[in-house]
């Protein structure tokens, strides 16, 4: 397994889904393990009767079919498909809900889907996933890319609610393509993956939903600003080491601006 | 034990041991600059079977070698010799045309095991070689003064025999730099090959070349940069050294131009690119309201409400 994760991080991210498909094939004992540990571009899929689209992964998974949030109904139909209890459904419901808003706002654009789950600890778990297409033809409001996509995960495990407070465990994974191209300055591809996780005891007086926001919304803004920052940067620091730019012209790093 | 191990089980009995060496195979040649070996090293224990993988690896890194530009230390010290498909005489042996010579090595070893001095019929005229030594000594100087671990190399490509003025001929240049810091989690490669046609009728020099930047950095995590570009131009057929100047500066015109839109491109990401994917902030410039999204599931429109609520 080790090693098998090793080559994850050296494979170009680009080319992940043959990696894993590969992996799979050469170690099908491990195949548990390595679709929970290797995260993969999420897929869609069209709730038709509601008439929008849902995102699909294994939390929301029953044989071949897939739960939609948006009617509680299983892709292609599944009869005794598990649901959440009614009460977790309801949370589900508003999170789904106001976890679309948030994706208005963040992404312009885009497809969220929130499923919810009991666990055995008394407490649930919480997926909120988002798959955004910012190329030109898909959701960029600007038009600067020519292939664009960002993916994001976002696993929280609810711990028992003691003495008005509960723990949680966020384990976030955002995987990124981005591309430009335009006629002097060639093809322009940039693609990453980064996993970090954040756990926290928080007061539930103001409900699970809005602490696991707040989580998510924190965790989303650091991880893009690490990518940014810091992945993108050392890219960058590595292009200038091969080609250092002629003494004198000092290259200017970019500043972060608040918006 | 996975689900469906007995599936597994049978899925694993299927895969040919010619499949393995595919999928093995897949992995070494994608290997990012400077990686292969690390690759090698994990490939070799998940398949568990060395003739398997020493089949793979013997296909593998001569591609590798050769699509990475690799650049291997001669043993009499006279130099490096770059493997790529122009000094290819054989699979195991390169020609490096500025030491006229011709090198054996040792794809999976990664290293150069002998040298022998090139025949006659392998090196091109005096009169081709001329403009070949000249073209070398201009872009020595260049790189040099460029790339602080770059190597370059011109091969002669067409037209080796010809004697006189009166006929084409071409050479290829390559130049490649790499810098591998896997204790910093970081590797690069900058490579850049050229295509320089001496069109004797038209008293033309065309200049074909292909940039390729590729940079890995993997500390927690693992983000990839591939960038490339094409470009074209042409200069008039004077004498050696005159050509061997003009093309020269042609190239590095090209690449400082290249260097500098990737430099543009780095800069245009934080506040125009990376903002499709996804903003800094919300529309709204603040945080997003979690605390009033109980009054959110209350009203139905919730976007007007957000508006109200700004």
């Amino acid at each position: 397994m080790d090693a098998a994760m090793d080559l994850m991080r050296r494979i170009s991210p680009k080319q992940s889904e043959t990696a894993l498909s590969a992996l799979l094939s050469l170690l099908p004992h491990h195949s548990a393990d390595l679709l929970s540990q290797v995260d993969q571009p999420l897929q869609v899929c069209m709730d038709e009767e509601s008439m929008k689209e849902f995102i699909l992964c294994e939390y929301n998974r029953d044989a071949d079919s897939y739960r939609s949030p948006w009617t509680n109904k299983y892709y292609p139909p599944l009869e005794d498909g598990p649901l959440p209890s009614i009460e977790l459904r309801k949370l589900e419901v508003e999170a789904n809900e106001v976890f679309a808003v948030y994706l208005d706002q963040y992404y312009e654009g885009g497809v969220s889907s929130v499923y919810l789950w009991e666990d055995d600890n008394q407490g649930f778990v919480a997926c909120f996933l988002i798959k955004k297409d910012g190329s030109k033809t898909g959701h960029g409001r600007r038009g600067y890319l020519q292939e664009g996509s960002w993916d994001a995960i976002h696993v929280i495990e609810v711990g028992p609610e003691e003495e008005g407070t509960a723990r949680y465990c966020l384990t976030s994974t955002i995987m990124l393509s981005l591309t430009t191209e335009n006629k002097p300055s060639g093809t322009f591809n940039l693609s990453g993956s980064i996993r970090r996780q954040m756990n926290l005891n928080l007061s539930v007086a103001e409900g699970h939903l809005c602490n696991m926001g707040r989580m998510i919304e924190e965790m989303e803004g650091k991880l893009r600003n690490s990518l940014d920052q810091v992945y993108f940067g050392k890219t960058r620091e590595m292009v200038c080491t091969l080609r250092p730019p002629p003494e004198g012209v000092q290259m200017r790093l970019p500043e972060s601006r608040s918006i | 034990m996975a689900d469906g191990g007995d599936d597994a089980d049978e899925a694993a009995a299927e895969l040919t041991d010619k499949q393995k060496k595919e999928i093995a195979k897949w992995f070494l040649t994608n290997a990012p600059a400077g990686e292969i070996n690390y690759v090698a090293k994990d490939i070799r224990s998940l398949l568990g079977n060395d003739r398997v993988y020493e089949a793979a690896a013997a296909e593998a890194f001569p591609i590798y070698n050769k699509s990475h530009l690799v650049a291997l230390e001669m043993p009499d010290r006279s130099g490096d010799v770059i493997i790529t498909p122009y000094g290819e005489l054989d699979k195991c042996n390169y020609f490096d045309p500025r030491t006229m010579q011709v090198a054996t090595v040792d794809h999976m070893k990664q290293v150069c095991t002998k040298v022998r001095a090139a025949t006659d019929e392998e090196l091109p005229s005096s009169y081709v070689e001329e403009f070949r030594i000249a073209l070398d000594n201009e872009l020595v100087k260049y790189v040099s003064e460029t790339y602080p671990k770059g190597i370059c190399a011109v091969y002669c490509t067409g037209g080796k025999h010809v004697e006189g003025p009166g006929a084409d001929f071409g050479f290829a240049i390559i130049i490649s730099a790499a810098k591998h810091s896997p204790q910093n989690f970081c590797n690069g490669s900058w490579r850049s090959s050229w295509s320089v046609d001496f069109k004797d009728d038209l008293q033309l020099v065309e200049l074909k070349g292909k940039m390729q930047v590729g940079a890995h950095y993997f500390e927690e995590g693992n983000v990839q940069l591939d960038a490339n570009n094409e470009c074209k131009d042409s200069t008039i057929f004077q004498s050696p050294e005159d050509c061997a100047i003009s093309i020269t500066n042609m190239i590095r015109h090209r690449e400082t131009e290249y260097m500098t839109s990737l430099e543009a491109s780095y800069l245009n990401l934080p506040d125009t690119t990376f903002k499709d994917l996804r903003r800094k902030l919300p529309v709204t410039r603040t945080l997003f309201p979690w605390h009033s999204t109980f009054q959110f599931s209350l009203n139905r429109d919730l976007a007007k409400d957000l508006g109200i609520g700004k």
